[in-house]
C-alpha cells in the first residue's frame, strides 16, 4: 500500500490530466505532437513559469505576490530605457536584476516590518510599479536591441527545438526544488506556511525568510523581463499585462494550498505543461482567446477543489484502512 | 528513496515529451492521414487564410471579416479570424505560432506591436507562409503587403478640420487615445498637432492627449475626468471607435451633448444613435469591410503567385477595382469617409 502512495498524491492527478491534454491535443489537431510546436509552446510559457518558481516558494508560507507582472513590465521598459541611453546592454540586465530585488525588497519590508497583508501590498504595487513602468518610456517603446539578445529569446539551442528560455528555467527549476525539497531552508518555508506561531517558537526567523522571498521572487520576475524584452524584441510598458493572475492560477493548479504549507514544485511544473497544453491545441482547432479563459478558469477552480477531493478520498480510504486494522486486531 | 522518485517522475515525463515530439516532428508527414480530418487545410491547398486581428469581438474587425468572408465566397478560398481576447502582442504571437504550425496559406495580420510580431511573423514567411498586415502595419521586413486603410495624414488632418469648423476655430480641446504604444493613433496625433500648429487655429489649445487604452470604462471614466478637469473644454477627438462610442456616453451622461463637440473615428452603427441626438455632429472612418475584403484579395494574389508584393505590382481586388501596390509595399484603400446625419443610414457596419 505504502509503495504506491504516490498513486494517491494530486502529482499522479497532474500527471494524468497532462497525458489527457496530451491526447486530446494530438487528436484534434495532427499538428499538436510536433517537434515545432511543442517548441514554440514551451517557449511561450517561460517567463510564467520562471515567476511560478517564486510565486510557490511565497504561497506556501502563506503570503501571496500580484506585483510580478508589474515588476515584469517595469524591468522591461528600464531596460528598454537605459539601453536607449547608451548602456550596455549586459549592464543593463544586471540593472534590472537589482531593481527586480529592490521592488521584491519593498514588497517584503511592507509586508513583514509593518505586518500588512501581502495581498493588499502587492495589490498596491501591481498598480504602483506599471504605473512607474509607464511614467518611464511614456507613449513609447524600445524595440533596436541586438540581434544576439533577441536570439536569445526567439532562438533554440543549436542543432535542437530546445528553446534558450527553457534552458534558464530547467536550471532555475532545478535549483528551486533543491532549496524546497531537500534542504533545510524548504523545511523552514513549509513549517512557516504550516504554522507561523509554532515556526517561530522553533527559531525560525520567519520575517527574514519571507523578506528574502518576495525579494526573490523581484528578481525573477525581473529575469522574465528580460526575456520577454528579448523574445519580442519590444520594451513597453503593457509586457506581461495581466500574467500575474496566470501565474497564481499555474502554481495553484499545481496542488499548492493557498493558505500555505502544503504544495510541490512538481505539481506546479506538471501544471504549467497542462494549461500550456490546453491553451495550445485549443488555439490549433482555432478556438478563441475567450474559450480558452474559460476553460483555464474552469481548471483552476477544479483545483482549488481538487485537493479536498483528494484529500477526502485519502482520509476515506486511511479510515477503512484502520478499520480493516483494528477488525484484524479484534479477531 | 520516495523523495528521489517523486523528483524524477515529473522530470522524466517532461523530457519523454520533449523527445516524442522530436521525434513526432519527423513523422508527421506521414502519419497525419488519421486524424487530419479536423483541420481544414487538408485537401484543398489553394486559398487558407486566416485573419488574425489586435482583439477579437471589436465590431470594427468583425465588420473587416464581414468583408474577408465575402472575399473567400467569391474567391473560393477559405476564411477564418483567430486571435486574442484582449489586445496584446505576446498573445498574437503565439497565435502566429500557431497558423504557422497549421500551414495556413496567409496570414492577415492587424498588429498591436509592429516590432514584436516581426520574428514571428518572419519565421512564418521563411515557411512559405505569405503575410499582409491590415488596419496596423508590422515592421515591413516582417510582411509582404501593408493595406493601408487610409492615408495617415488625410486621417490626423480630416479629424482637426471636422472639429474646427464645428467650434468656430477656437476653445479647448483634447485628444482621447488608445493606447499609449498604438501605432496608428500615435501617427495620427502626431499629424492632428500639425494640422493645429497651421495660423487658423491660433485660438484653439490642445490641452491634453488622455489614453483610454481601448478599453470601455477607462475612456468613459477618462472622458469624464477631461470635463471636469478642463470645464472651458469646447472639443474632443477620439481617433478610435471603442473611445468615441464611450467618451459620447460620457458626453450624454454629463448633459453636455452640444456643448462639448465630440468627433474622431467610429463606426456607423455605433455612433448612430449619438449623430442623431446631435451629441456629435460629424465622425469620419474608413469602410472597415472593404479593408477586410482588400485584404483578403490582396493576401490571394499573393498565394497565387500573381503577384509578389513590389512596387508596381497590380491585382484585381473584386468590386474594388485594380489596385496597385505602392511604395514599402503598401496598397491604399482610399480617402476616409465623413460621416453625419444626412448619409449615416448609408452605412450598416
Amino acid at each position: 500500500m505504502k509503495r504506491f502512495a504516490f498513486l494517491r498524491t494530486w502529482e499522479a492527478l497532474l500527471v494524468v490530466l497532462l497525458l489527457v491534454a496530451i491526447v486530446i491535443g494530438s487528436s484534434l489537431s495532427p499538428y499538436f505532437f510536433t517537434g515545432f510546436n511543442v517548441s514554440s509552446l514551451t517557449r511561450d510559457l517561460m517567463e510564467k513559469a520562471i515567476m511560478a518558481l517564486s510565486m510557490t516558494l511565497i504561497i506556501i508560507t502563506g503570503e501571496i505576490d500580484l506585483s510580478v507582472a508589474s515588476v515584469l513590465g517595469l524591468a522591461s521598459v528600464v531596460l528598454g530605457a537605459v539601453w536607449q541611453a547608451g548602456v550596455p546592454l549586459w549592464l543593463g540586465i544586471i540593472l534590472v536584476l537589482i531593481l527586480g530585488a529592490v521592488a521584491g525588497l519593498v514588497n517584503g519590508l511592507l509586508v513583514t516590518r509593518l505586518g500588512l497583508p501581502s495581498l493588499v501590498v502587492t495589490l498596491g504595487t501591481l498598480g504602483l510599479y506599471r504605473g512607474l513602468a509607464y511614467v518611464v518610456l511614456g507613449d513609447q517603446a524600445v524595440s533596436n536591441f541586438p540581434a544576439a539578445f533577441t536570439n536569445f529569446g526567439f532562438g533554440s539551442v543549436p542543432g535542437t527545438l530546445i528553446p534558450w528560455p527553457f534552458v534558464v528555467f530547467a536550471l532555475l527549476a532545478l535549483l528551486f526544488i533543491g532549496v524546497l525539497h531537500l534542504s533545510w531552508i524548504g523545511r523552514q518555508i513549509y513549517a512557516i506556511g504550516n504554522n507561523k506561531e509554532a515556526a517561530r517558537f522553533a527559531g525560525i526567523r520567519v520575517a527574514r525568510v519571507k523578506l528574502l522571498l518576495f525579494m526573490v521572487s523581484g528578481l525573477l520576475a525581473a529575469l522574465a523581463g528580460v526575456i520577454f524584452t528579448a523574445r519580442f524584441s519590444s520594451a513597453r510598458p503593457d509586457n506581461a499585462l495581466g500574467f500575474e493572475l496566470d501565474v497564481v492560477t499555474i502554481v495553484l493548479l499545481g496542488g499548492v494550498n493557498i493558505f500555505g504549507g502544503k504544495g510541490t514544485l512538481f505539481g506546479v511544473i506538471l501544471s504549467l505543461f497542462i494549461i500550456g497544453a490546453v491553451r495550445n491545441s485549443l488555439g490549433l482547432v482555432s478556438i478563441s482567446g475567450d474559450i480558452q479563459n474559460i476553460v483555464v478558469g474552469v481548471l483552476l477552480i477544479f483545483s482549488v477543489l481538487g485537493p479536498n477531493v483528494v484529500q477526502s478520498i485519502q482520509a476515506a480510504l486511511t479510515r477503512r484502512h484502520l478499520a480493516a486494522s483494528s477488525s484484524t486486531k479484534k479477531v | 528513496m520516495k523523495k528521489l522518485f517523486r523528483t524524477l517522475v515529473p522530470g522524466f515525463l517532461i523530457f519523454l515529451v520533449f523527445v516524442l515530439a522530436s521525434c513526432g516532428s519527423s513523422g508527421t508527414s506521414g502519419g497525419s492521414s488519421s486524424s487530419g480530418g479536423s483541420s481544414s487545410s487538408s485537401g484543398s491547398s489553394s486559398l487558407n487564410i486566416a485573419f488574425l486581428p489586435k482583439a477579437i469581438n471589436n465590431p470594427y474587425f468583425d465588420t473587416a471579416a464581414t468583408g474577408g468572408k465575402t472575399a473567400a465566397t467569391e474567391l473560393k478560398g477559405t476564411f477564418k479570424q483567430v486571435g486574442p481576447s484582449t489586445a496584446s502582442a505576446s498573445d498574437q504571437v503565439t497565435w502566429i505560432n500557431t497558423l504557422t504550425e497549421q500551414h495556413a496559406s496567409a496570414i492577415v495580420v492587424s498588429a498591436n506591436d509592429p516590432n514584436a510580431l516581426a520574428p514571428a511573423l518572419k519565421q512564418a514567411m521563411s515557411q512559405g507562409i505569405k503575410v499582409v498586415s491590415y488596419d496596423s502595419d508590422v515592421a515591413p521586413d516582417a510582411r509582404q503587403i501593408f493595406v493601408n486603410q487610409a492615408n495617415a495624414e488625410d486621417i490626423g488632418r480630416i479629424e482637426v478640420q471636422v472639429l474646427g469648423k464645428q467650434l468656430n476655430y477656437s476653445g479647448q480641446i483634447a485628444i482621447l487615445s488608445a493606447a499609449s504604444t498604438a501605432t496608428n493613433q500615435n501617427t495620427w496625433i502626431g499629424f492632428m498637432k500639425d494640422e493645429l500648429s497651421k495660423p487658423q487655429y491660433k485660438n484653439m489649445s490642445l490641452v491634453k492627449v488622455d489614453y483610454g487604452n481601448d478599453d470601455d470604462q477607462t475612456s468613459f471614466n477618462d472622458t469624464l475626468a477631461l470635463m471636469q478637469a478642463y470645464p472651458n473644454l469646447k472639443g474632443i477627438i477620439s481617433p478610435t471607435t471603442v473611445g468615441i462610442a464611450a467618451a459620447a456616453r460620457a458626453i450624454e451622461s454629463v448633459n453636455k451633448g452640444g456643448k462639448v463637440a465630440l468627433t474622431g473615428l467610429g463606426t456607423p452603427n455605433q455612433m448612430r444613435k449619438y449623430v442623431k441626438d446631435g451629441t456629435v455632429q460629424q465622425f469620419a472612418l474608413w469602410d472597415p469591410g472593404k479593408l477586410g475584403y482588400l485584404a483578403y484579395y490582396a493576401a490571394a494574389a499573393l498565394v497565387q503567385g500573381k503577384i509578389t508584393g513590389k512596387q508596381g505590382d497590380s491585382f484585381s481586388a473584386g468590386t474594388l477595382g485594380t489596385k496597385t501596390v505602392g511604395a514599402n509595399g503598401t496598397v491604399l484603400l482610399g480617402p476616409p469617409t465623413v460621416f453625419s446625419k444626412a448619409n449615416i443610414d448609408q452605412f450598416n457596419f
